[in-house]
């Protein structure tokens, strides 16, 4: 997984083709770091077809509050640098995350 | 591999564990269920100050570490797995989860509860957006920026003190005028400069464009509405829930006698209304719902669980 910074989210994400994944995580969240193993697990499974990131929003308030994101665990998926679809707080399942993936994926 | 368990125990919160921790010491073997990360509730706190004998400093992740460690250590089994569904009418209880089905001698429910709602307009939209049910998620965001705390027990109070640790301005709202948090904490409150009381008030809706912007607050006395919105230069503000908590006791409706709000009804002895299967913490019917009465819980259902398994199946 590519590990986002207020430098390179532009980059990485906001400018970038394609489905990009971002989970947005912190370390004092225990269900952020609960769900992390199985994100890092469909990083593996959909490898070449989403691009898998995650961003400690400690290292970057602003930037997540600009995303509209206020909570954690969320996870949103972004096609060509727009927000696609987002799951946040507890229906930021496994389970959801993998429909919300494979309805992207058309 | 075998399915069939002594006793599988539903949720891993305090009182799960500590039923686990209790069973599988008396040599059952035991099976833990979890849907989530082990810890339940607790885990989203971030000061445990009232569990006896915790050391300094403990906060809910490190007691769930340990107890998690000493439920290894006596060799109780633990799955991430959710349950969909139970049959408690033979005498192995049968428990479907996501993965497989299991069967079981005794079973405790110990599935715990979930952060009530307030059921206003606009909150669900919100969550995650500037409406929160944990603070030690998203406190984090509120650094310098205004938040309400809603709720008048020792949750609600505790994680006022907390968030004021973040926010430059914390507002307690509280639909009665006076607390029913233990006297500490109230005190603690009350000296804190950052933390201002709105008493008599409850949250009417949440509005915002994406995110939380803007809050209506009836006093319950004069029917009068207040709007807060958010100071143009933060564009946001945040809203912590803590008016208690709901049973996750919905799977359990056809088989256990629950009370009218949904608590599983035990006796003293953590026994439902079916023999061999038990409850404990959160999801049942009691007047105190904390770490150290759930795992007290988990305690007596687990020796009961034995005695059950004992004279039911020797």
């Amino acid at each position: 997984m590519i590990v986002l910074d207020k430098d390179n989210f532009e980059t990485e994400v906001l400018k970038a083709d394609g489905l990009v994944l971002v989970d947005y995580w912190s370390e004092s969240c225990v269900p952020c770091k609960a769900l992390l193993p199985d994100i890092e697990e469909m990083a593996k499974t959909y490898k070449g077809k989403i691009k898998f990131c995650k961003l400690d929003v400690t290292t970057a308030r602003r930037l997540a509050i600009s995303q509209k994101v206020l909570g954690l665990p969320t996870i949103t998926l972004y096609k060509s640098g727009e927000k696609l679809s987002e799951l946040s707080k507890d229906d930021a399942s496994k389970d959801s995350i993998h429909n919300m993936i494979k309805s992207a994926l058309g | 591999m075998s399915n069939i368990y002594d006793v599988v125990i539903i949720g891993a919160g305090p009182a799960g564990l500590a039923a686990g921790i209790y069973a599988a010491r008396a040599k059952l073997s035991t099976l833990i269920l979890e849907k989530d990360s082990p810890g339940g509730q607790i885990v989203i706190t971030e000061e445990v100050a009232n569990y006896p004998g915790s050391v300094e400093n403990a906060t809910g992740p490190s007691l769930v570490a340990r107890m998690l460690e000493q439920c290894r250590e006596f060799g109780a089994e633990q799955k991430k797995e959710a349950v969909i569904s139970v049959d408690f009418s033979g005498k192995l209880k049968k428990i479907t989860s996501s993965a497989a089905t299991y069967e079981a001698k005794a079973v405790i429910v110990a599935a715990g509860a979930i952060p009530r709602k307030i059921c206003c307009p606009g909150e669900n939209d919100l969550v995650g957006k500037g409406v929160s049910y944990c603070a030690t998620c998203d406190a984090d965001f509120f650094t310098d920026l205004e938040v309400f705390c809603i709720g008048g027990g020792d949750t609600a109070l505790e994680e006022a003190l907390y968030l004021s640790k973040f926010a430059r301005k914390v507002s307690i709202v509280h639909r009665r005028n006076e607390f029913r948090a233990a006297k500490s904490i109230v005190d603690k409150v009350l000296k804190n400069p950052k933390i201002s009381i709105i008493y008599d008030s409850v949250v009417e809706e949440l509005k915002g464009d994406g995110i939380l912007e803007s809050l209506s607050l009836r006093n319950v006395k004069t029917n009068e509405l207040t709007e807060y919105k958010a100071a143009e230069c933060d564009g946001t503000f945040g809203c912590f829930v803590f008016i208690g908590s709901l049973p996750h006791s919905e799977l359990f409706k056809d088989s256990l006698k629950l009370s009218d709000d949904g608590y599983i009804c035990t006796d003293e002895d953590m026994k439902t209304n079916i023999p061999g299967v038990f409850a404990a913490g959160d999801i049942r019917v009691k007047s105190l719902r904390q770490v150290v009465t759930a795992a007290a819980d988990g305690a007596i259902a687990a020796v009961q669980a034995d005695k059950y398994i004992e004279t039911a199946f020797n």
